[in-house]
């Protein structure tokens, strides 16, 4: 076990101040909101985030989050073929001219926010998208950046920044496994 | 010729025997995952992108040719089907040269059908390294992705495998399907496989695959959970097996009657296209335990996961 970079108790706080930014910046628009998470993370931050817009945005929640994989959408499929476990995306709410909430747990590259982004178009076409993520770590290899993000954590090169869960969120850096597949 | 492929990864798709039991669930899950895809308002991934894929059919086919070209496009691959009627192999080119010739326009991915068992193995052997081979039957020998998805579809409706009583009933001595079904069902690890029909139908000593041989249709059909009809391959007899067509759906045809003996869910499959009136009855087919058209929509997805398996790459050597 290695010891988390942000425990349970900050992370409670880091969501509760993403909720308040995300509320601030989703009310500008009068569309609803659908919530999607990227696996596996990003899916339990968007649970977690959750109850924490219900108040605030009310009605203006579309409905239960979702959950996407974005693991067919990968640029590295010539690399290292089809990802393992890629597990049915389940989109509870439809996107056509909502806003969508696009959250993650960790933007590294910016690679799997680029596939994840081409998923969510080929379920319909969203009024506009805002991504959330729990972390930055900073590297980013496409212009993409975050609307919300909860913190900015340096990692060394050969290092992961890992969100652990879902009962308990947080986040731990970890160093590189033997047989590691390349970070997304 | 193609080099060995990495132990436990998908290659060519050749037959099902020989593949190990993880690959096997690693299709089926795989082809879990692509499910939805297909059902979605866009049906499509990027995964084969700038791949092409070649159906090559010396055989009729409606089924299987239609579900692995739309396959092929859901995994945004360039797709062309070659009907051999049409093609140069009726002016006397060899199979060897179809395929060189195929090489040469960049083909990824050669599906196969042909008449001769073995067929899909001559061109798995000589094709160049990067191109992978699927078997979309080889005359009696394999049809491994309708076992496969036949296997997907019944994992959806009863996924404890191991508890499972499957019947196959019909031709079996004709029957591809047959032989790729029984070698995935015993892979997968289901209790009992009975094959049931008529003893001319029947090849010898095909107890040593590991199944039970009726040939009392009735009895094959006592509890089972999963009912697999075959289609009576009319066009592949040269006379002398069967007196006709209606005696053998009097005395082996799955009717409403002879399925009550069956569990009450237990549900009836075949894979098409289908005889009514002589191997299953149409009420049968038609009716609420069938899920006849269901193996056609999960075919789509199983050839996805087949096709994206063998095209993926090796996975990356592990960094230090």
């Amino acid at each position: 076990m290695s010891t988390p970079i942000a425990g349970a108790e900050a992370i409670e706080d880091t969501l509760d101040r993403m909720a308040q930014a995300l509320v601030a910046l989703l009310q500008r628009d009068p569309r609803q909101v659908a919530v999607i998470g990227v696996r596996t993370g990003g899916c339990w931050v968007a649970e977690a985030l959750i109850p924490r817009l219900a108040g605030p945005l009310g009605a203006q929640l579309a409905g239960p989050p979702g959950c996407l994989d974005p693991g067919f959408y990968r640029d590295d499929f010539d690399t290292v073929g089809v990802p393992p476990a890629v597990r049915p995306s389940h989109l509870p709410v439809a996107v056509d001219d909502r806003q969508v909430l696009l959250v993650d747990d960790v933007l590294y590259t910016g690679r799997t926010i680029r596939a994840a982004l081409n998923g969510v178009f080929d379920y319909g076409r969203p009024a506009l998208v805002r991504l959330a993520v729990l972390a930055i770590r900073p590297g980013q290899e496409l212009p993409i950046v975050p609307d919300v993000a909860g913190g900015v954590y340096p990692v060394p090169a050969q290092g992961r920044l890992q969100l652990q869960g879902p009962e308990s969120l947080s986040l731990h850096l970890l160093p590189p496994v033997a047989a590691e597949r390349p970070a997304p | 010729m193609s080099p060995a492929p990495a132990p436990g990864r998908l290659h060519h798709l050749l037959q099902i025997e020989g593949l190990g039991r993880e690959l096997l669930f690693q299709l089926l899950d795989t082809a879990e995952s692509f499910l939805p895809v297909t059902q979605r308002a866009v049906k499509k991934v990027p995964l084969l992108r700038g791949k092409t894929v070649v159906n090559l059919f010396f055989e009729p086919s409606t089924r299987t040719r239609m579900t692995f070209e739309l396959a092929a496009e859901r995994l945004s691959a360039d797709v062309f089907s070659l009907d051999v009627a049409h093609s140069s192999t009726k002016k006397g080119e060899t199979l060897l040269d179809t395929l060189r010739n195929l090489e040469a326009m960049q083909m990824d991915l050669l599906v196969v059908r042909h008449p001769l068992s073995g067929a899909a193995a001559f061109f798995a052997a000589h094709a160049a390294p990067h191109v992978r081979v699927l078997n979309a039957g080889d005359g009696r020998h394999a049809h491994p992705t309708q076992a496969l998805l036949d296997l997907f579809t019944i994992r959806r409706h009863r996924p404890d495998l191991g508890e499972l009583r499957v019947a196959i009933l019909g031709d079996v001595l004709h029957s591809r399907v047959a032989r790729s079904q029984i070698a995935a069902l015993r892979l997968a690890g289901v209790r009992e496989i009975r094959v049931g029909g008529p003893r001319t139908l029947l090849p010898p000593a095909l107890e040593s695959l590991g199944v039970q041989v009726f040939d009392c249709v009735e009895q094959a059909l006592a509890d089972v959970d999963v009912i697999i009809t075959l289609r009576l391959q009319q066009e592949r007899m040269q006379g002398g097996h069967l007196p006709s067509t209606a005696e053998y759906f009097r005395r082996f045809g799955l009717t409403e009657q002879r399925l009550r003996r069956a569990s009450p869910e237990a549900i009836v499959m075949h894979p098409g296209p289908i005889n009514r009136g002589v191997e299953i009855a149409s009420e049968v087919a038609d009716g609420e335990r069938s899920v006849i058209l269901e193996q056609v929509s999960n075919g789509v997805a199983v050839r996805m996961a087949v096709m994206a398996l063998a095209l993926g790459a090796e996975p990356a050597p592990a960094e230090a």
